[in-house]
């Protein structure tokens, strides 16, 4: 029976399609089928399949069922080491070794993966340290409408914020060696999964802009720099505005031209820790989520939220929206959920269309781009009176860590689509107790050499039976794997993972998780050293 | 952490707890330790840090380069057997299953070294804070499974501990002692590879021999640590290189056996070329070199089944390349021998040379000089040919592994003089050896110049050039005692000089051959090699080479004393060649090296290295015969008479073959060709 769940996925997910290009018929603006999910024409196409939906879509899908002989010789089954090659691929993992002021760091380890649905992947993930400051910083960036604006998200946010936290002493050393064109000192240490896309240098034009920002900083004259809080808050809101004013700023570089502008109308959700010591703070835009695990003194698990989804199940959004507009829009600003109808975060990098008046869209669009060959989604939403209608300004929170804290989850809304926060802890709850299990337990030691050989020998078999070395990896293999029920269908994860290339977004999204663990012993040593 | 033996004349005082900060040093020799407690003045200095060596040696002014790196290495101790063992039981070794146990206290002590070691402190001291050393059972396993297999009665032994105490590995298995080459007064004796227990005896003497007397009583070049320079004391390198090294110490280790890890660091600009025209690779001071080059028809076995002490499977592909050799002509890429020039602006470098060199180097520009450098025993600390390029400067070539020794020998004789000048060239230049009766035709197609004996006569040096290459230095000489020419070629012309080589050379039936075809030549023509059959206890007389020595000329030179004497007295070991006459090639053990002779059914020493040799169609191996009394075991005088008047065995893993000795190549098979060499040798000493 395995064998023949591919082809159903497979068939079903092709009428889903043929309905989808005869809907595309009749809007001809749409320029790509990938921007599916969370860019949505209206309301009127039937087959849009949200990537919550593939439960239901089984269901749905069935009746089109058509078997063709051709079709059902095509195998498509994995074996399960191929499976593990494919949601292995996007692994990384580090151990932070580095002393902060001769003290571990509170952070022990991280872990991270990506599964991509897009072709090519949209989300974005970056992990970096600050050198001039302290601290890590952790992002997720979850683009849509095209990878661009996740891609410069991922690249840029990083600099904004640490340039924010910059004494002024620092920020005085960076200009001048800007001024003497001496080589500036590093920034941030990246530590990246070698398969991340390169991260171009910071590109003149972008050094340029991240310049006049830390001019702007000087010109302040704040001995210290901006507390993180502020710092994250303009960090995000200055490298939106940076965005949308470099596609205005007439640009020589037709290439660098073209990039702004798919990097202007496309959109990235972002969501970024930083931890320093045991200040932890997460800054979040759009519907990427930060969890945190804890373990209560009686040794339960519970579940600490450190944002708020920016969508319209979000009351709180809901009434900002209203705020922020007149009256007369109350019924128009979200429409089936989204914001003005299209759009499934009303927080987001990019997104032009949603953020500049008709006028000026029209005028930087007929300054000659080739829109049909960069793929812009150009178009204005219906009620679209009182731009700008999206904000990329991140809603920022602060926790103490304390030493019940274990770890925090970040993870784009394609984990969290199928998982909830719960069952997310759930499952790295396991991943520790498997990892640890094999740990010799010195109070338990077998007391001769026979028994302890078999005890080896047994554990030895499980660590070859467990599946996963890394957290993230377990997370995205339940996400994907696990039935209505919560249980692992090994069938149903060779299926979601031989789906072609141009349906897997069909069924699933860009899934990418980053796990950090937390060293207990060290954030608690700082509790007690004061 | 590091103890401190500091000899203070009446007797010896140690400090605990006492760190190094740091060694001083003026005018390159030692002058005291900076440690935390304050500063200590001494004139001797032995790092014996063992696996913090590297960090010390780091710590000073000039670095010392001290190649080694630490494993995590597990031991177990147990509770007392029922009956509790005896201080007198054996130590066992199960190499098979990787460990070795001994008696503790009554239980016992197992420890192993594993196939896949834990490598620790890559990056230094400070790891060790992050509380790594930790006990590790599930490493352990294969270890603990491996004692109950051999010992299953032990099941019931109650476990007390498992220690982890890292070790020190060094990259060749071998330990390292020895004064460094740049600080005079600083020595080192570290990287035991876990063996230190047993070694220290042993090394302790000999490197009190070395402080007291300059040099220890035993040629201990294996160990020196001027085989190593800084090119093999990058963390990286010692890492993976130590993880290959840690379970070889129980594996069985076979002749002609190459590293795998650390490799493709130093290669010449040919390897590539080389490389996909099926160039098997080995290793010598991080250098790569060809062995040999399997054609594209043939498959060698894997790595792990190549393994053998018998016939091995690249004896037909070394044949053809020796065949081709002998036949038409070969070229072997051999760059990575050590390459100096010593020049000065008048006629200092020929005074040094004379005084460093046993041979006389006077002789006319274009000529080139076989000579050793000799210590004051006589005995060669190194081997080498050395052109005159012009009437200032010279030279030098020796082999690979002389870079960093030969460099600290010459640096430590020549007087500080700025019109002096001692350069390291080897990287500058690529060397093709051209070998074979034909390589004189492909040399005059390139160069338009006459190559014939009246022009370019044997142990000459012309710069020529080759193709549209300018400026390449030819010599007529091969190191093999076959006809030919070495080619120094400045690095950016070696591609071009190869490939127009090669083109050329086609018609004449050239070939790529390698170092394991160079070997059988040169073994079969008796020649011995540095490192191999001559050390820092060999001298000239004893390996038949007088004519190489300037000895009737009234000049000094370092060892001319030890020599005279020797001339006088007579020499105690002979270095003689020997023919094995009814082993099987096929199917006999091959001779390696290391075996001993036997002069009369008596023990008279031992083999220094052997080869097939193609030729002859036998293995010839090279060795010294001693002549030890039969009543007192005390070595007497070897004569060529005492040599020639033996019946001789040779040793082969217990089964003995007859071999017939002789003090000078076969000479049937070379008659023409050596007499014109006695012809020009004489001619270059009669001038």
């Amino acid at each position: 029976m395995s064998s023949t769940l591919p082809f159903w996925i497979l068939n079903s997910a092709r009428n889903s399609i043929a309905t989808l290009q005869g809907g595309r018929r009749l809007y001809s603006r749409c320029a790509s089928n990938r921007n599916k999910s969370r860019w949505r024409l209206f309301s009127q196409g039937p087959g849009t399949l949200k990537s919550s939906a593939p439960c239901s879509g089984f269901a749905l899908q069935k009746a089109y069922r058509h078997t063709s002989t051709e079709e059902d010789d095509f195998h498509l089954q994995l074996s399960p080491e191929q499976v593990n090659e494919v949601l292995r691929a996007g692994e990384s993992a580090h151990k932070i070794l580095d002393l902060v002021r001769g003290a571990p760091n509170s952070v022990l380890r991280f872990e991270s993966n990506q599964l991509a649905a897009n072709s090519p992947v949209e989300d974005r993930r970056g992990v970096a340290s600050c050198l001039q400051t302290s601290g890590l910083m952790f992002g997720i960036f979850d683009g849509h409408g095209g990878h661009a604006c996740a891609q410069a998200v991922s690249e840029r946010l990083f600099y904004y914020v640490a340039v924010s936290l910059m004494s002024q002493q620092t920020l005085e050393r960076m200009e001048g060696a800007m001024e003497s064109m001496k080589p500036l000192m590093p920034i941030l240490q990246w530590l990246k999964h070698p398969g991340d896309s390169i991260y171009k240098d910071v590109t003149s034009v972008h050094l340029d802009h991240l310049r006049v920002y830390w001019q702007e900083l000087l010109d302040l004259h704040m001995e210290m720099g901006l507390n993180i809080k502020e710092a994250l808050m303009y960090s995000f809101q200055r490298l939106d505005s940076d965005i949308s004013l470099e596609v205005q700023a007439p640009l020589e570089d037709e290439m660098t031209r073209n990039l702004s502008l798919q990097v202007a109308f496309s959109g990235a959700t972002a969501c970024m820790a930083h931890v320093d010591g045991v200040h932890l703070h997460v800054a979040n835009a759009g519907d990427c989520r930060a969890i945190l695990g804890v373990q209560e003194d009686n040794g339960m698990w519970s579940c600490l939220p450190l944002t708020r989804d920016h969508n319209a199940w979000n009351q709180a959004e809901l009434s900002r929206l209203k705020r922020e507009h007149p009256e007369s829009e109350d019924r128009t600003v979200i429409v089936d959920n989204r914001l003005l109808g299209v759009l499934m975060p009303c927080r987001a990098f990019g997104d032009v269309q949603l953020k500049w008046s008709k006028e000026l869209q029209r005028s930087v669009l007929e300054r000659g781009f080739d829109t049909e060959a960069l793929n812009i989604y150009q178009f204005t939403p219906p009620h679209y009176h009182t731009p700008p209608y999206l904000t990329a300004e991140p809603e920022v929170t602060y926790h103490r860590l304390r030493p019940q804290d274990k770890f925090l989850v970040l993870a784009s809304d394609g984990l969290w689509d199928v998982l909830d926060n719960e069952g997310v802890v759930r499952l790295v709850v396991e991943h520790l107790a498997e990892a640890s299990r094999h740990k010799p337990d010195l109070a338990q030691r077998p007391a001769n050499l026979g028994l302890m050989q078999s005890l080896l020998q047994q554990r030895r078999a499980q660590v070859l039976r467990a599946a996963d070395q890394n957290a993230a990896t377990r997370l995205i293999r339940h996400a994907i794997g696990s039935n209505e029920y919560g249980e692992m269908e090994p069938e149903r994860l060779t299926a979601m993972l031989t789906l072609p290339e141009d349906l897997a977004r069909m069924y699933r999204d860009d899934i990418t998780v980053t796990v950090v663990y937390f060293n207990s012993d060290s954030i608690d040593a700082y509790y007690k050293g004061g | 952490m590091h103890c401190l033996f500091l000899y203070l004349g009446t007797g010896v005082q140690i400090y605990d707890r006492t760190s190094v900060l740091h060694v001083m040093v003026k005018k390159g020799q030692v002058t005291g330790v900076e440690t935390d407690k304050g500063q200590i003045e001494c004139q001797y200095f032995v790092n014996c840090a063992g696996q913090w060596a590297y960090e010390l040696g780091l710590s000073n002014e000039e670095p010392v380069s001290i190649p080694l790196h630490a494993c995590e290495h597990f031991y177990l101790l147990t509770r007392p057997l029922e009956t509790p063992l005896q201080s007198n039981t054996p130590t066992v070794v199960d190499a098979d299953g990787r460990i070795y146990i001994r008696n503790w206290q009554g239980g016992i002590l197992s420890g192993g070294f594993e196939k896949n070691p834990k490598p620790i402190f890559t990056e230094g001291k400070n790891q060790l804070e992050i509380q790594n050393l930790q006990e590790d059972w599930d490493h352990f396993e294969p270890l603990l499974s491996s004692l109950l297999r051999r010992m299953p009665e032990l099941e019931t032994l109650e476990i007390m501990k498992l220690v982890n105490c890292p070790e020190t590995f060094t990259p060749d298995m071998r330990c390292i002692m020895g004064e460094s080459p740049a600080v005079q007064g600083y020595y080192v004796l570290v990287g035991m590879n876990s063996a230190g227990l047993s070694f220290a005896g042993g090394a302790g003497r000999y490197l009190a021999e070395w402080m007291v007397h300059g040099y220890p009583s035993e040629s201990i070049w294996e160990l020196d640590l001027k085989r190593f320079g800084a090119l093999q004391s990058s963390r990286t390198f010692l890492r993976h290189r130590v993880m290959e090294v840690m379970p070889l110490l129980y594996d069985l280790k076979v002749p002609r056996w190459d590293f795998q890890t650390g490799r493709q660091l130093r290669t010449s600009p040919l390897y590539d070329r080389l490389d996909a025209q099926g160039a098997r690779w080995m290793e010598k001071h991080g250098f790569e070199r060809p062995k040999y080059f399997v054609p594209p028809d043939k498959d060698l076995l894997a790595l792990e089944q190549s393994k053998t002490f018998y016939k091995p499977d690249w004896f037909d592909i070394v044949e053809s390349e020796v065949k081709c050799c002998k036949e038409a002509v070969c070229v072997i890429d051999m760059s990575s021998f050590t390459k100096f020039e010593i020049t000065s602006t008048g006629d200092q470098a020929l005074e040094i040379l004379q005084y460093l060199f046993s041979n006389d180097l006077d002789v006319p520009v274009g000529h080139i000089v076989h000579t050793g450098m000799l210590n004051e025993g006589g005995g060669y600390e190194n081997d080498c040919s050395i052109a005159r390029l012009s009437k200032r400067s010279f030279f030098m070539i020796s082999p690979t592994d002389q870079q960093v020794h030969c460099w600290a020998w010459l640096k430590k004789h020549m007087p500080e003089d700025s019109n002096l000048l001692l350069e390291d060239v080897t990287w500058k230049y690529t060397a093709l050896n051209l070998i074979g009766p034909r390589a004189v035709d492909v040399l005059s197609e390139l160069s338009y110049a006459p190559m014939t004996p009246d022009h370019f006569p044997s142990l000459f040096c012309k710069e020529m050039s080759v193709g549209y290459a300018n400026g390449i230095r030819v010599m007529s000489m091969t190191h093999t005692g076959e006809p030919g020419f070495m080619l120094y070629i400045p690095i950016e012309y070696a591609l071009h000089v190869y490939n127009e080589v090669m083109s050329v050379g086609q018609k004449y039936g050239i070939r790529n051959a390698g170092y394991y075809a160079l070997r059988s030549l040169r073994i079969e023509k008796f020649f011995a090699f540095w490192g191999q059959d001559l050390n820092t206890l060999t001298t000239p007389l004893e390996c038949g080479r007088e004519s190489r020595v300037k000895l009737d000329k009234g000049m000094d030179f370092i060892g001319r004393d030890a020599l005279l004497q020797q001339k006088q007295n007579g020499v105690y070991k002979r270095l003689t060649m020997f023919i094995l006459d009814d082993h099987d090639t096929d199917l006999d053990l091959w001779p390696w090296w290391g075996e001993p002779i036997y002069r009369n059914g008596q023990y008279a020493g031992k083999t220094t290295s052997s080869a097939y040799s193609y030729t002859l169609e036998r293995h010839v191996c090279l060795g010294f015969v001693h002549n030890f009394s039969e009543d007192t075991g005390e070595e007497q005088v070897v004569t060529a008479d005492f040599i020639n008047r033996g019946e001789y065995e040779i040793d082969i893993a217990g089964h003995r073959f007859q071999a017939k000795a002789k003090l000078y190549p076969v000479t049937s098979l070379f008659t023409h060709k050596r007499r014109k060499d006695d012809v020009e040798l004489s001619d270059l000493h009669g001038k």
